[in-house]
């Protein structure tokens, strides 16, 4: 099989506004069906729609992280079709003046099962949702217009995906983003995040690239199936192609949709073209023009993003990719808290593995979010500090934490309670072995004679040592000093 | 320009209008005298005119991000053809 797979993806974001796009009712999701609407987003004759500030603002500051151009003359268009999910018979988008054009996501090299690399993108505009429709009850479809006329950014990347685990891992990583540009709540299943999949087979044969017919699948409900819709695509249209030889000069772009249950693709309604939709400009709407002092203050408000947060985790504060990933896709709060325990308890690295380990344990053992977590940050930073100068081991501090989890008192009372430290004190410690190894004379003959390896009796005494000091003794240290007394007893 | 009985067919489809054979004759021929009157357009040279995106010359007219409280469910059912408890009916659309 000697094929290149091209991936384009059409993904479709709800703002996060309190009103509609075009008209003042609210935008929750999951209320009672028809319990959101106003005649605008009823489409009732008469009823003129006026624009959202906020969700200009909003599609601007995605645009501009996106590193897109933003044009400085917008106007509004209609999309007509005839579909019962759209009250007025026409949509109002943006056609040929987007407000946006080119622009960009990078797809981080961490990333499971992915390269990394860029993905270019073609356009972002504006548009508002449709409703929903319930299919079939008793030969009807039941119509909820609640989310008619939510605003909606749609994204448009070009064709510059090659395999379905970059493809989820660029949607992925625009979701990352625009949770943190706090743009969109993005929740896949609530379908605020929506994506439809363009693909297409470059088939290498005598020399020659065989391309074959688009399909754009729609129905990806999670980034699980974006992945392996995708895959199974792929391995569908070559197996066509081998059966009917059909190029992409052949047959009309087809739309199929995912079944997940199922894992497989099927056909849906054939798409009308470009020139069916017979835009025009909405002459209900006016122009937008967008100034300098307008972009300035857009600007702004966007805060750090996830590719320099991870950049400047493994520069700043010495973190592997690996690390810096992790924290980063937690979101803003958790890659937030783990800047300040850094700080607090002067070791980065220390901070990231006990937040990926026992933070986040913690968290979904409870089922708490990271603003509930039980023991304030100061205290937490307190403790890894003294981890980090060995006033505890880490076996202690795990012990501490779970008390600390486990009772009102401080972090001093439990440390001094339980008479935690550790002794790091060469020549106490030296004394502890000597007392260990007269303790247990068999341990050195076993050495001496050769029955027991060196590493077999140094981890029996450092045991020893340990349990002799009540876990209190430094067990690197305890583990050198070994190295050194039993070298010696082999010359 | 010419619009043939074919386009019209397409079009009268895409609006879901039924139109009987003598009726597409008689809007073949009324769309084109439309087309034709409509042409006169072209006539004019705009070679240094900028394109006009909108009928009125004024721009930016927003409104602030507020909700008001919705129409109430048997308001916004009130018209509908059809309808049940909740929603709006229509005959099923396959997908």
């Amino acid at each position: 099989m000697d094929y290149t797979i091209i991936i384009g993806l059409e993904i479709h974001v709800q703002l996060q506004t309190e009103s509609k796009m075009f008209s003042a009712s609210g935008t929750a999701f999951g209320l009672p069906p028809n319990t959101q609407t106003d005649p605008v987003s009823l489409g009732l004759p008469g009823t003129l729609p006026v624009m959202n500030r906020k969700a200009f603002d909003l599609a601007l500051k995605t645009a501009m992280a996106l590193g897109a151009t933003i044009s400085r003359f917008t106007k509004w268009d209609r999309k007509n079709y005839y579909y019962p999910d759209l009250p007025k018979n026409y949509q109002i988008s943006q056609y040929d003046l987007p407000f946006s054009l080119g622009g960009s996501l990078d797809i981080p090299a961490q990333k499971e099962g992915s390269g990394g690399g860029q993905c270019r993108l073609t356009r972002v505009h504006l548009e508002e949702d449709t409703g929903k429709l319930t299919h079939g009850v008793g030969g009807w479809s039941e119509v909820d217009l609640n989310r008619a006329g939510i605003p909606l950014l749609e994204i448009v990347s070009e064709p510059d995906i090659r395999n379905a685990a970059d493809a989820r891992a660029c949607l992925e990583e625009l979701r990352l983003t625009l949770i943190y540009l706090g743009v969109s709540d993005c929740e896949m299943q609530e379908g605020s995040l929506r994506c439809d999949a363009n693909v297409n087979l470059h088939i290498q044969k005598d020399g020659k690239t065989i391309a074959t017919p688009i399909v754009e699948i729609k129905n990806l409900n999670s980034f699980r199936s974006v992945e392996r819709a995708l895959e199974y695509e792929a391995e569908r249209q070559y197996a066509k192609w081998q059966k009917d030889g059909l190029t992409i000069k052949d047959a009309f772009k087809e739309t199929r949709g995912w079944s997940d249950p199922e894992g497989i693709t099927k056909p849906q309604r054939q798409k009308e073209t470009a020139a069916d939709y017979r835009y025009f400009p909405e002459p209900d709407l006016v122009p937008v023009v967008v100034d300098d002092a307008w972009l300035d203050r857009v600007r702004a408000t966007i805060g750090e993003l996830p590719g320099p947060r991870r950049k400047r985790f493994e520069t700043e504060f010495g973190l592997t990719p690996y690390d810096a990933n992790v924290l980063v896709e937690q979101g803003q709060d958790v890659a937030d808290y783990f800047e300040t325990l850094a700080k607090t308890a002067g070791d980065a690295k220390l901070a990231s593995n006990w937040i990926q380990q026992d933070v986040m344990r913690i968290l979904s053992e409870r089922k708490l979010k990271l603003a509930e977590f039980p023991i304030k940050i100061e205290v937490l930073g307190d403790l890894l500090r003294r981890v980090h100068i060995k006033a505890l081991s880490t076996h202690q501090g795990r012990e501490v934490l779970a008390k600390l989890l486990e009772s009102d008192e401080s972090l001093e009372q439990i440390i001094e309670a339980g008479g935690y430290g550790v002794i790091s004190d060469r020549n106490a410690l030296s004394k502890v072995i000597e007392e260990m190894i007269a303790a247990n004379p068999k341990a050195m003959e076993d050495l001496k004679g050769g029955k027991k390896k060196p590493d077999a009796v140094k981890g029996f005494l450092r045991g020893q040592v340990m349990k002799a000091t009540g876990g209190k003794a430094d067990p690197s240290l305890v583990g050198d000093l070994l190295d050194e007394r039993l070298a010696n007893v082999q010359d | 320009m010419s619009l043939t009985r074919d386009d019209v067919t397409k079009v009268a489809f895409l609006a879901r209008l039924q139109l009987e054979p003598h009726e597409l004759d008689t809007f073949t021929g009324q769309l084109n005298s439309i087309m034709d009157f409509v042409a006169q357009l072209q006539e004019p040279d705009t070679a240094d005119i900028e394109p006009l995106a909108h009928g009125v010359e004024i721009h930016n007219v927003f409104r602030e991000d507020r909700a008001v409280p919705s129409l109430t469910r048997e308001a916004a059912l009130s018209n509908a053809p059809k309808r049940n408890q909740e929603s709006f009916l229509v005959p099923v659309v396959l997908d």
